[in-house]
């Protein structure tokens, strides 16, 4: 040891032996443009892809009249004849999986973040929080089979009228599926509520329920609604387990119990078959695939304008 | 343990048992310990607080000052770790009986927190939280508990035209006043305050300092403090904490003035703490 120290220097010299100023200089300035250009290709794929959208789906509109596809009640692309590009029956399958999704999602999502955040034990709270995320991680088409295999069977065993490929089965279990999503980023904002405002409640002689109720849940809302919201959107767009389980068949009717089709599964549909570059159809999966892209911006930025919006300054 | 302890009964009676000895006790501790997990945090206190007092616990920091305080409504319970052995005597009920429901036992008596903790609500929800959920839901009667309760925390000038405005908006002397109103909203028999001059600053301090003058003719009033000044300015008796243990608990004039115990006599000359 000792011989290694021939003589004690200051920490200031130490400083100026081993300093680098030079490099450093060089490598600071070098860092935020290898930064930049890693960001500039995320925007430049996001960019490409919304502009491959746009052109293919006015190429579609060259040949349907825009009017009678956003306004048109049928939708037979494959129509020998005279093929019809109406999307609202698209919009309504969507719809109809979106509805009962969030129908089933939203109560137990909420209960499940208020049961988590207000009254599970640090214990419980360790195992319940990393299940949710396995049911998050679960692939979609698992999902799918899950529906078509285990719900619709039970549903028809207690509803015969209902068909093999109809709308409720998926749509609960596209609700299933969102549950975490909603219950983690609400149990998030639940818990970031500080105590202190909790403790002011509870110094008022409230219970714990009227803790959560009255305090806690408004308090964390605008996370809460976001979460909502963020969760519909993925319903929306879900694919694999309305593609399985949900049929082909668009319709323009409220009706759950039959087969519908969503846009997303239009599009299942149109890539896995056989029609060919250049056609109609072929064009008219960009134009629905825009239309879903409309809806899933949409739902994105109100969730983005409700947590800004809403929020409970504290 | 406690022979340094002179039960403030005792001491008033032989001083002005005339005037003192009629106030009835609101809070009354009987060998009162209470452990965090192994800590033992509070040892043997006795204390009997009379009702419309001004008593402040004054200790140096961790002295369990605060422990104490938040013990007297049950919201050191929050803490899960807490055990706790003895009494606590309000107003001849044992607060830790089974029987005794804590959200009974808050709603008689309110707390004002270290750091103002408004809820992320309207000035007029603030306060009309605890008559809510107490049951008072006539918009007519709130509308007065709403205006009765800001006039007793004297901040009702200063808000009346902005009662729909978040309580986040106001200064924190402001936020701490709106507390002290949403306390006074369920109109309790005790007021805690834990510290409640901390955050703020001087001029916001005289006020809340004028405010708890006024409200002890209605309240009882605990108050720990950091701040011997303010114990001297505003209290009628002072308990002098020190690891754990009370140290002497007398008329504030006979502690600040000629204490029994030299360690008090070195805590309020600037010696320690």
């Amino acid at each position: 040891m000792a011989m290694n120290e021939p003589k004690q220097l200051s920490v200031q010299e130490l400083i100026a032996q081993k300093s680098n100023r030079g490099l450093l200089a060089f490598t600071e300035k070098l860092i935020p443009k290898i930064l930049l250009l890693i960001a500039t290709v995320s925007v430049l794929t996001t960019i490409g892809i919304v502009f491959t959208l746009i052109f293919e789906t006015i190429t579609f509109f060259t040949e349907v009249n825009v009017l009678s596809f956003l306004t048109g009640t049928e939708w037979y692309p494959f129509a020998n004849s005279t093929p019809t590009y109406g999307i609202l029956p698209l919009i309504v399958g969507t719809l109809k999986i979106t509805a009962i999704a969030t129908f089933v999602a939203v109560p137990i999502g909420i209960a499940t973040a208020i049961y988590l955040s207000e009254y599970a034990s640090d214990r419980v709270r360790r195992i319940v929080k990393p299940v949710l995320e396995v049911l998050a991680g679960v692939p979609t088409i698992v999902y799918g089979f899950f529906a078509l295999t285990f719900v619709t069977p039970i549903l028809r065993s207690v509803f015969p009228e209902i068909s093999i490929f109809n709308a409720i089965s998926p749509g609960i279990v596209v609700g299933i599926m969102v549950i975490p999503m909603i219950a983690s980023l609400s149990e998030d904002a639940m818990t970031s509520v500080p105590n202190a405002m909790r403790d002011g409640a509870y110094a008022l002689g409230a219970t714990k329920f009227e803790v959560a109720v009255k305090i806690v849940l408004p308090a964390a809302l605008s996370g809460i609604v976001a979460s909502i919201v963020l969760a519909i959107s993925r319903a929306i767009g879900e694919t694999m387990i309305v593609a399985v389980a949900a049929g082909s068949t668009p319709g323009f009717d409220w009706d759950v119990t039959g087969s519908i089709q969503t846009m997303t599964a239009y599009i299942v549909q149109v890539t896995t078959g056989d029609a060919g570059y250049g056609t109609t159809i072929y064009y008219s999966i960009y134009a629905v695939g825009f239309t879903l892209f409309l809806f899933t911006l949409f739902m994105n930025m109100l969730a983005q304008f409700i947590s800004k919006r809403f929020r409970e300054e504290y | 343990m406690t022979t340094t302890i002179k039960p403030a009964s005792d001491v008033l009676e032989k001083k002005e048992p005339a005037v003192k000895s009629n106030k009835a006790s609101v809070y009354k501790t009987n060998q009162l310990n209470l452990w965090y997990g192994s800590n033992h945090a509070l040892k043997n206190i006795d204390l009997d607080i009379k009702e419309n007092e001004v008593t402040a616990i004054i200790g140096p920091s961790g002295c369990g000052k605060s422990t104490f305080i938040k013990t007297l409504n049950r919201m050191i319970e929050t803490i899960p770790s807490v055990k706790t052995s003895g009494e606590i005597i309000y107003r001849d009920r044992n607060i830790f009986s089974k029987k005794y429901q804590v959200e009974e036992l808050r709603t008689k008596v309110g707390m004002v927190f270290q750091k103002p903790n408004p809820f992320p609500k309207s000035i007029y929800e603030n306060i009309a939280y605890g008559p809510r959920i107490h049951g008072i839901k006539n918009k007519k009667t709130l509308d007065e508990i709403v205006e009765k309760s800001l006039r007793g925390a004297a901040i009702w000038d200063e808000v009346k035209d902005r009662l729909n405005e978040n309580a986040y908006g106001l200064s924190g002397g402001q936020q701490q006043r709106i507390c002290i109103a949403r306390c006074l909203a369920i109109e309790p028999d005790v007021i805690l305050m834990d510290e409640p001059t901390s955050a703020l600053d001087p001029i916001s301090t005289l006020k809340v300092e004028e405010l708890v003058q006024n409200l002890k003719k209605e309240y009882s009033i605990i108050i720990v403090t950091h701040n011997m000044q303010q114990a001297a300015r505003i209290s009628d008796k002072t308990a002098f904490f020190l690891n754990g243990e009370v140290v002497e608990y007398d008329e504030t004039n006979k502690i600040f003035s000629n204490p029994t115990d030299d360690r008090t006599e070195d805590y309020i000359s600037g010696r320690f703490g």
